[in-house]
């Protein structure tokens, strides 16, 4: 384990069983994960990546290896790390304002209320929704929704923040917003991120490193670092040629994993 | 059968805890007779001519009210939500009638029919009426939004569009809505005969309790919850066959 | 500003048409009427106004509501209490369901006689009575609404280390609420009937004995201004209840409001 992972994924190992059906969701993955990284994750559908975010961020247990996070083995769902889910609309309390959802977990922490006020305002600044403390979150638009979640988990002040295919779900425009707004928290909080996502031009664009899944059972096909020079911006970054030469040696991976996988008899389930 | 075990255990426990009370002196014999008691009393009671008279008595009442209910409850829920208009004018006065309770109209029935099965029958008939007139016109309000959405697409005859949709879609309204009456006819005959003491269990009860027959008042008791059980399951049962074929409609869970 | 209260005033027709013919025709229909059982609508208004509006009020409205508000609260708060802890646990609402459904069957004044016998005549019985019909259907709904909790909220709760009674009280039970709401609706209805049934069965004071005693004594205009005094008990307690429900579930119908525009 290298001296700086934040998280470190060990043999992980997972099988579904249900009577007499055995799908080995993921077979043997290994990974770290360095203080304040951005790493995504891709790999085809099915692959596994749910599995994998669900063991990583504690809500399901590994049939076998291990997650540590800061040194300690994942037992439930480690307090160091705050999680974004793709369902943006079932993650927020409705009977909550925005204000409120966000600061729920900070409340859980015992924080003081002066303290707690400050952190969410701060995270609703940086998330450019200053205004909307008092809204419901139903009142708002899905990008927007998708912002509040991702400034609770900002105010949260995790060490590692989780996010799971978070802008699958909204229109290409706000997507590219949201993904601005990604490199920016990143950059400015100095935050340490893991980032499954299905779109690879995406990975490429946020990531600082791509690490590619192989169909089930699931291991790591390819270790990319990006390393295009920083700042990054949709305008100009997309069309880098070293993007490109990325972007084709991911995908080429990814078209292997699903013809290796046509191959096997095992039935393609994530 | 592990899960069997878990639904028996709690029945279990329950008779247990009602054996054992009243035996060891925690609960007075005289208020809590031992559950054994109830039992051999129950099957001592099936064995009267006077139980059954009792019991056909208010299933009697029971069976009357809840057609009646049935039928009235129905044609008004067509004539309501099929004219016109007609819901937007009896809305308030729906509104107004429903929450006055059905009891309200005892004294008025003692009056005309005494003590009298038909007594029942009109109380049951007026509450019981309640449910089946909502759920037919939210079944029918419903119609109307499928109706709204496929009659465009699929240029249905108006017999066509009664067989393949009205129908279809009104009838889980319309079974639940009797399921839901039958449960309060059985409240309302049992009242009917407690309070205005027609004939019939109720009445049974509260003779058995005036005259200090205590185990034969639990039973009656006892009977008149297996009545209410085994109403609600044929209910369900019948829907269950009946819509099969037919996704589920979620409602309140009433009492 | 002219078209807005036209549409007020639409709307307030509309309401009101109905009901104040059905009014009207009774009155007319029952003016001359003879029948010792159904007077004419006029005296039963008369006595309404000379019994109800005074004295009785206080001598028999109010102890009703005040048993019926506490048999109801207790219910409510039963009901709550009971139904959190079998919603929340699979093996012990399995070994709660055939008991519960068992309790519920029972007809609630079925059971009137036994608790007159454990508490007599008198408010503790009338209440106990209210309890007993009332908890049952916020009982089950409570189970219902806190059966089906959102995974994704649940995962969220996990994820930021929000549990035990911060999980209760800030995701289950707003959660349920709904349904829960649902219930008690209907908890209500049966507590103003079992109120009334009650003190009719046991008739020592409250607006159902009066009525009875009433209709024994055969003063039958007395008796119809009861009745009427009766169902506006109930519509008065049901406006009651909406305002209440507006109120907490404010963030639900604002929710399922926009769900239906868009």
């Amino acid at each position: 384990m290298a001296g700086n992972a934040v998280v470190s994924v060990q043999h992980l190992n997972k099988v579904y069983q249900s009577g007499t059906r055995r799908v080995e969701a993921i077979g043997d993955l290994n990974f770290d994960v360095e203080a304040g990284d951005f790493t995504c994750i891709v790999g085809p559908s099915g692959a596994g990546k749910t599995t994998l975010l669900k063991c990583l961020s504690g809500l399901l247990a590994p049939t076998s290896g291990a997650i540590l996070v800061n040194g300690h083995a994942v037992a439930g769902p480690p307090a160091e790390m705050a999680v974004v889910f793709q369902e943006y609309g079932r993650s927020l309390f409705p009977w909550k304002t925005v204000r409120e959802n966000i600061e729920l977990p900070l409340r859980e922490k015992k924080i003081a209320k002066a303290e707690r006020t400050r952190l969410v305002d701060e995270a609703l600044a940086a998330v450019a929704l200053a205004g909307a403390g008092d809204s419901y979150p139903w009142q708002l638009s899905g990008g927007m929704q998708q912002r509040v979640a991702i400034a609770r988990a900002v105010a949260y002040q995790p060490k590692v923040m989780v996010l799971d295919e978070p802008f699958a779900a909204v229109d290409a425009q706000t997507r590219a917003d949201l993904e601005d707004l990604m490199l920016r928290l990143w950059s400015e909080l100095d935050l340490t991120v893991i980032f499954v996502t299905h779109d690879i031009d995406e990975a490429v664009y946020l990531g600082h490193r791509v690490l590619v899944l192989s169909s089930s059972p699931t291991r790591i096909l390819d270790d990319v670092r990006v390393d295009i020079p920083a700042p990054r911006n949709q305008a100009t970054t997309r069309i880098e040629p070293q993007f490109a030469d990325l972007r084709t040696r991911i995908y080429r991976g990814i078209q292997e994993a699903k013809s290796a996988a046509r191959v096997t008899k095992e039935p393609i389930k994530g | 059968m592990a899960r069997h075990l878990n639904s028996a255990g709690g029945f279990l426990l329950l008779a247990i805890l009602w054996e054992a009370a009243p035996r060891l002196g925690l609960a007075d014999p005289r208020f809590f007779p031992p559950f054994s008691a109830l039992v051999g009393e129950l099957f001592k009671l099936a064995g009267t001519q006077e139980f059954w008279a009792y019991f056909g008595s208010t299933l009697r009442t029971w069976a009357i009210g809840l057609t009646v209910a049935t039928l009235s409850g129905v044609i008004a829920g067509l004539v309501i939500g099929l004219v016109p208009g007609a819901r937007k004018y009896t809305h308030s006065t729906i509104e107004f009638l429903r929450p006055i309770p059905s009891v309200a109209l005892i004294p008025g029935v003692i009056l005309i029919f005494g003590s009298r099965y038909q007594s029942g029958v009109v109380l049951i008939t007026y509450a019981a009426f309640w449910q089946v007139l909502l759920q037919m016109l939210y079944g029918l309000s419903d119609v109307d939004a499928v109706a709204r959405d496929t009659a465009r697409s699929f240029r249905f005859s108006t017999t066509g569009f009664i067989v393949h949709v009205a129908w279809p879609t009104l009838l889980p309204f319309l079974f639940t809505g009797v399921r839901l009456a039958a449960s309060i006819a059985l409240v309302l005959a049992v009242t009917a005969e407690m309070v205005i003491g027609s004939f019939g269990i109720g009445r049974g009860i509260v003779v058995a309790q005036t005259s200090d027959a205590i185990p034969t008042m639990y039973a009656l008791v006892i009977v008149t919850g297996l009545m209410g059980i085994a109403i609600n399951v044929a209910a369900r049962a019948i829907e269950k066959r009946v819509l099969r074929w037919h996704p589920s409609v979620r409602n309140a869970v009433a009492a | 500003m002219g078209r807005f209260a036209g549409m007020i005033l639409r709307g307030a027709v509309i309401e009101l048409a109905l009901p104040l013919a059905l009014f009207a025709l009774l009155f007319v229909a029952s003016a001359h009427s003879s029948n010792f059982y159904f007077p004419p609508l006029a005296k039963v208004l008369d006595r309404f106004d000379a019994l109800w509006l005074g004295q009785r009020f206080v001598g028999d409205v109010l102890p009703s509501l005040g048993r019926l508000i506490l048999g109801y609260l207790i219910a409510c708060l039963a009901g709550i209490a009971i139904g959190l802890p079998i919603g929340m646990y699979r093996p012990l609402r399995r070994a709660a369901e055939p008991v519960l459904e068992f309790f519920r069957a029972i007809p609630p004044p079925a059971l009137i006689p036994v608790l007159v016998m454990l508490a007599g005549f008198g408010d503790t019985m009338k209440i106990a009575v209210i309890v007993t019909g009332s908890v049952w259907p916020i009982l089950l709904n409570t189970v219902e609404g806190v059966r089906s909790v959102d995974l994704v909220l649940d995962e969220t709760c996990r994820t930021y280390q929000i549990k035990g009674l911060s999980r209760l009280w800030h995701f289950v039970l707003p959660s349920a609420s709904p349904q829960i709401v649902v219930g008690m609706r209907i908890g209500l209805s049966i507590g103003i009937i079992l109120m009334v049934i009650s003190e009719m069965f046991a008739a020592t004071n409250g607006l159902g004995a009066a009525i009875i005693v009433f209709q024994r004594s055969f003063e039958i205009p007395e008796m119809w201004s009861g009745v009427l005094m009766l169902g506006l008990f109930g519509f008065a307690l049901s406006l009651a209840f909406r305002l209440f429900e507006r109120r907490t579930l404010k963030w639900y119908y604002g929710m399922r409001d926009l769900e239906r525009r868009s």
